[in-house]
């Protein structure tokens, strides 16, 4: 086996980064089916790392005001109403005098704001759009609307409210720090991978490098800001910060290897209870980057959440493409040496 | 029910969240689909201000299916006693029970007592106000007044037969309230209440139990007492209480209530629940008969031992027999000086000077315009907070500026803004939930002139006590004699006058000395009433046993027994669950091997388990008094309810309320609908107050409730911290709830035109209030008595200061009271919402002028409280 391999599943991440005597990667287990949307992790990681405000900003998706992930907001919890039940869950809507679900009239009030918003969240500011700002467009682009989103018949009965804290997914092949070129980017010891602001040159390859979209640029000085999986306090054996506060354990910090044990008998546990729906997301080795080191136990599909189904790691056909580079640079020197030659034949 | 405790209360949650883990089913009933509901089981749909209803459902299912924890029920509560035979029931008075006078708004109690038990005091006479106020419940303590004659003497029925025991009372009480009846005044679809049902009874028995879980959404209503009575009945007819998993918990409001009704902020009560002495107790002897009356069992008869040792903590020395120990030096009341009725007195020009510690009015109380009336016709106001608050800064930037009402040049209020050091910088104890205190130690030194409370309230009385040291006006007395001699530690300040008061000496007093050998003492049973012990909070003794701070314990679970009873320390005397005895049978067996928790160990001949047993320690399962008892050696052995007078739970209660001896539902002083079980409409005794500056909307069958046809229920997001003193400036909790919003149904935005992020305004008599609409499935209408009624929700955090800013929600509300306890009806009124933003200055004036008008509202609108009757109840010169 090479070493710095690029995709696929890699059991020693950080001795793969040049760890030599190394403690035991770590990462995020997050039980979204326990997640009360109480949004603790996303001020305790605020307190903790000294992150901006993120600006005063009613965005309307359900009770998620912070809109993304981004370099100030590095949890973010996010809001899904949805016409559907989760598992045996019972909504208590049916037999009420009910009419058409809303879903599709907040979801068609806040979709214009997202086009004309920069970030499409984070810095959207408050109805009405500012005239002479940015303004809503048809732009012909599929609807926000999520998978399930308008399937409410007449006279609305299920519903469900899933809420989800989102984080940096500290991949084994992290895209960001393939694609930094002055080194800011690393991983540590823990496996985890962090950005230092000292050494960051504001290049932003590595936004275009994350496949969820997660590290971002700070307005003020371009630098590179995301999750850190709290560097410092895994250090001296605290764990971070937002796995400390959250009340429910949604949130849960350990080894990975323990941690996917334990998703795995959540898992079960959850389709014993009939929530068939139930699924991980990032636990596999196997996927397009290797496995998170922060993943996900969801009640729905990725895309619901604002996930990518799929995610890639851009870096993954590098070695392919260098080596076609390769190729195609040696058939040119064949061509060369082949022109030379026969050159000296003439 | 009544709770959103994932959203208000998420750290507690967390077992909630654990218990589901476990197995638990929860069960989640609520106007609103939040957060909460989000992760229970089953979320059942209600309308607000009307849960007696839906709860009486239970309680009819209950006994029609004989569902009951029969040798419970029949052992540990008042069931088989015998009501008097000239009590009448609302089944048979259409709402009102006997007793009731339409021009005092009052009932005479005298019908609602047990059979053979005298009444030991009735309802004085005189107008409606100065009656309710000179009632007894209010000037009783938690032990109560008593019940005369022992309870052995009460005529009971065993067999739960006879028509006029409590048992069949209760039966015939509560026998319209069918699972039809729920649906037409919940608007709770039959079969999801009758899931609710057979889940809680599936779930009460020997090897099971259920808990109730309630907040200020049962409290905060014009008949809430009755609503945690309702919960208590059912609860205590499944065998939940005094069980492990039982219970009906009370959430409380933030940190420490629990610990400020326990040595109280209220004007009624002294630390320990104990009665403040009114204008007619000329001395201890008449407060103390007051308190207890001939055969009162249990820990209450020792009323007197825990008044003189607070009065020997209050005045030490100078407390002695020959002075009644001080007792004349305690203030008296002479009715109702609720904050409510302050608030108006500051108006009418009866109150100048106004304290504000650690609460912001302005914002948080209902009815935000007469509070901040109020405050601008003060001489001086003193204001201590985090931040400079709007109860602070009313006189500049209230919205009665801009429509006139306060003119910032006129206005005479001085403000004294005091800056208070906040929870990490002062130590001290929280008490939390389950009575338990924690002490917290300081992390870091007051910044710049933050203060703690303790040191402000400390120098307060010293300068106070300077400056009238020798005066020689007997109404000094009081401050001249306290000892006021706590120990002290040099302040933020160094050396000096400006000393901090020992938090550690405050928590020794409150746990008490024996004053002959100096020493703290070990619990409250040593206290007497002789002058040689000090306590300041009997229902405290114990914290500081054995010279440790109890409270301060932090042994991890992993190193202790299954109750933890070595983490902080509970009162009283650090039992974990309140009334055990009763989860033991009548022998003192466990109910089951499952739900056991303590029993009666015969080898040792002691009660024994895992929680500290909340019964007299050797006192047998069989044992009998003798003759003439009082006291804990009054009670049997089968009288796990020891603080009340005869040893019961109450199903029925004879005595300490002024509404009713049985639950009822009423509707809210504002309905849109009239009440479909009874001719009464609402609480026939609710406190009104008929003035012009604080009108009613109408209720039927009063005409003109149509203007305000829908519910409006206000509470918190988990983002703030109520009225948002401590929340609004904070950049990381404010920009993850930025503005002010209103919730409304898809259904009711489609039928007012409102769109989602756009604006509107909810309109009451009182006030209009402007929120940006979030349109959400969350919430749905229901079908009230056949008509379709719709809910609309608003968050109470806002105000003028701070990041985001908002208007006042609770500038919606009137002042409408329980009349027992005196908490406002802030949960539950009826407004109109409207698309747009609202008229601002005069145009403001101008459309509530044109709404009261549209309505007809005038001063006696919805003050007609006993529906048959038509008095009116509105204040002199009204």
């Amino acid at each position: 086996m090479s070493r710095n391999r690029l995709s696929g599943p890699l059991d020693d991440v950080a001795g793969d980064a040049g760890h030599l005597d190394h403690p035991p990667r770590v990462g995020f287990f997050t039980d979204t089916s326990v997640c009360i949307g109480c949004k603790a992790c996303e001020v305790a990681c605020k307190e903790w790392n000294a992150v901006p405000e993120d600006g005063l900003d009613l965005l309307g998706m359900s009770f998620d005001n912070t809109g993304m992930l981004g370099a100030n907001s590095w949890r973010h919890v996010a809001f899904v109403e949805q016409p559907r039940a989760t598992g045996r869950q019972d909504p208590g809507f049916a037999g009420l005098p009910t009419g058409d679900s809303g879903i599709p009239e907040t979801a068609g009030a806040v979709e214009p704001r997202l086009e004309a918003a920069p970030r499409g969240g984070s810095e959207l500011g408050t109805s009405p759009l500012p005239p002479g700002g940015p303004q809503p467009q048809e732009l012909g682009m599929p609807g926000f609307s999520r998978p399930g989103d308008l399937t409410g018949a007449e006279g609305r009965t299920d519903f469900r409210w899933l809420m989800a804290s989102d984080v940096c997914k500290h991949c084994t092949h992290a895209g960001c720090l393939d694609v930094c070129p002055t080194g800011a980017l690393f991983r540590t010891e823990f496996g985890t991978v962090v950005v230092q602001q000292d050494i960051c040159n504001g290049c932003g390859y590595c936004v275009s490098g994350c496949p969820y979209g997660v590290i971002d640029r700070r307005e003020h000085d371009g630098r590179a800001n995301k999750c850190t999986l709290c560097y410092d306090r895994i250090g001296d054996g605290l764990e971070p910060a937002c796995a400390k506060a959250c009340p429910t354990d949604s949130i849960q910090f350990g080894e990975l290897d323990e941690l996917r044990e334990r998703a795995d008998r959540r898992l079960a546990q959850l389709h014993d209870l009939g929530v068939s729906e139930a699924r991980l997301y990032g636990r596999d080795p196997n996927d397009g980057v290797g496995g998170d080191g922060a993943f996900f136990l969801l009640l729905d599909e990725p895309e619901v959440y604002g996930l990518p189904p799929d995610p890639q790691v851009p870096t993954r056909n590098a070695p392919a493409m260098w080596r076609r580079a390769g190729a195609a640079a040696a058939a040119f020197a064949l061509a060369g040496v082949a022109a030379f030659l026969g050159g000296g034949r003439r | 029910m009544g709770s959103n405790m994932a959203e208000a209360h998420p750290v507690g949650f967390q077992w909630v969240m654990e218990a589901k883990g476990r197995g638990a089913r929860v069960v989640h009933i609520d106007p609103r689909f939040t957060r909460t509901s989000a992760v229970a089981d089953t979320y059942v749909p209600i309308r607000a201000g009307s849960d007696i209803a839906f709860l009486g459902g239970v309680i009819r299912y209950v006994l029609d299916n004989d569902l009951d924890f029969r040798e419970y029920v029949a052992a540990y509560t008042n069931a088989s006693f015998l009501v008097r035979e000239d009590f009448a029931d609302t089944e048979e008075l259409d709402g009102l029970f006997s007793g009731y006078d339409p021009e005092t708004g009052t009932y005479d109690r005298g019908s609602w007592y047990y059979e053979g038990a005298e009444p030991t005091e009735s309802t004085p006479d005189g107008d409606s106000a100065e009656a309710k106020e000179q009632t007894e419940p209010m000037q009783a303590g938690a032990s109560g007044a008593g019940v005369a004659g022992a309870a052995d003497d009460i005529a009971k029925d065993p067999t739960l037969q006879h028509p006029r025991c409590v048992f069949q009372v209760l039966k015939r009480h509560f026998a319209r309230y069918t699972p039809e009846m729920v649906e037409r005044v919940c608007g709770t679809p039959q079969d999801q209440f009758l899931d609710v049902c057979r889940a809680w009874t599936a779930n009460s028995n020997r090897e099971r139990t259920t808990a109730l879980v309630y907040s200020v959404g049962w409290t905060q209503h014009s008949v809430g007492a009755q609503y945690i009575r309702t919960g208590a009945i059912l609860q205590l007819l499944l065998g939940n209480i005094g069980r492990p998993g039982g219970g009906v918990f009370a959430l409380r409001g933030h940190a420490s209530i629990q610990g400020s009704t326990d040595i109280p902020t209220l004007f009624n009560l002294l630390p320990g629940y104990l009665a403040m002495p009114n204008v007619t107790h000329t001395d201890l002897a008449t407060w103390v008969a007051d308190q207890r009356t001939g055969g009162h069992k249990g820990y209450g008869y020792a009323v007197d031992a825990y008044l003189v040792s607070l009065l020997k903590e209050y005045f030490g020395d100078a407390a002695t027999p020959e002075n009644d120990f001080g007792f004349g030096w305690l203030p008296r009341i002479d009715g109702d000086h609720g904050t409510y009725r302050t608030v108006m007195d500051m108006i009418d020009g009866k109150v100048s000077g106004y304290f504000v510690l650690g609460q912001n009015p302005a914002v948080g109380s209902a009815h935000g315009k007469l509070q901040r009336l109020g405050l601008a016709t003060l001489d001086w106001l003193v204001v201590r907070d985090l931040n400079e608050i709007e109860t602070a800064t009313f006189w500049k930037d209230s919205p009665e500026i801009e429509t006139g009402e306060i003119v910032p040049e006129r206005c005479r209020t001085e403000v004294f803004l005091m800056p208070a050091a906040s929870h990490v910088e002062k130590e001290g104890t929280f008490t939390q939930t389950q009575r338990m205190l924690q002490w917290r130690t300081k992390a870091v030194e007051p910044v710049g002139d933050r203060r703690s409370e303790l040191w402000f309230a400390y120098h307060l009385g010293r300068l106070v006590r300077e400056r009238l040291a020798d005066s020689t006006d007997e109404r000094d007395l009081p401050v001249q004699k306290l000892a006021w001699d706590y120990a002290t530690e040099p302040g933020p300040e160094g050396p000096g006058p400006w000393v901090e008061p020992s938090a550690d000496d405050v928590l020794r007093r409150i746990n008490g000395h024996d004053l002959t050998t100096g020493e703290l003492l070990p619990d409250y049973l040593g206290l007497k009433a002789d002058g040689s012990t000090s306590c300041g909070c009997w229902i405290y003794s114990g914290v500081y046993a054995d010279g440790v701070n109890q409270a301060a314990r932090r042994t991890p679970h992993t190193e202790q027994g299954s109750y933890e009873t070595e983490w902080g320390w509970t009162w009283p005397m650090n039992r974990r669950v309140l009334y055990n005895r009763a989860s033991a049978d009548p022998e003192g067996r466990p109910w089951s091997e499952r739900k056991k928790l303590v029993w009666w160990d015969e080898a040792k001949g002691e009660w024994t388990g895992d929680d500290i047993p909340d019964f007299p320690r050797t006192t047998p399962p069989g044992h009998r008094p003798p003759e003439g008892a009082t006291g804990p050696e009054a009670l049997c052995g089968d009288d796990p309810f020891i603080m009340q007078p005869d040893g019961k739970a109450w199903l029925f209660a004879p005595h300490g309320l002024l509404d009713g001896p049985l639950p009822t539902h009423y509707e809210p002083h504002e309905s849109p609908v009239r009440n479909p079980l009874y001719r009464q409409q609402g609480n026939p005794t609710r406190k009104v107050y008929g003035r012009p500056d604080n009108p009613s909307n109408p209720a039927p069958p009063e005409r003109g409730s149509d203007v305000f046809p829908y519910v409006l229920t206000a509470a918190r997001l988990t983002e703030h911290h109520t009225a948002g003193g401590m929340s609004r400036q904070l950049a990381y909790l404010s920009e993850l709830q930025p503005a002010l919003f209103v919730e409304v149904s898809p259904e009711l935005a489609r039928e007012r035109g409102l769109t989602h992020l756009g604006d509107a305004h909810v309109v009451t008599s009182r006030a209009a209030v402007q929120a940006r609409v979030v349109v959400t499935d969350r919430l749905a209408p229901l079908r009230i008595d056949g008509r379709v009624v719709h809910q609309v929700w608003l968050p109470y955090h806002f105000g003028h200061t701070g990041l985001v800013s908002g208007d006042v929600v609770n500038d919606l509300f009137g002042v409408v009271e329980d009349s027992n306890v005196f908490i406002q009806e802030s949960k539950v009124a009826t407004c109109d919402v409207r698309p747009g933003p609202r008229p601002r200055g005069p145009a403001l004036r101008a459309l509530l002028d044109e709404v009261r008008a549209a309505a007809g509202i005038t001063v006696a609108t919805n003050t007609r409280i006993a529906t048959a009757h038509g008095v009116a109840h509105t204040e002199e010169g009204s």
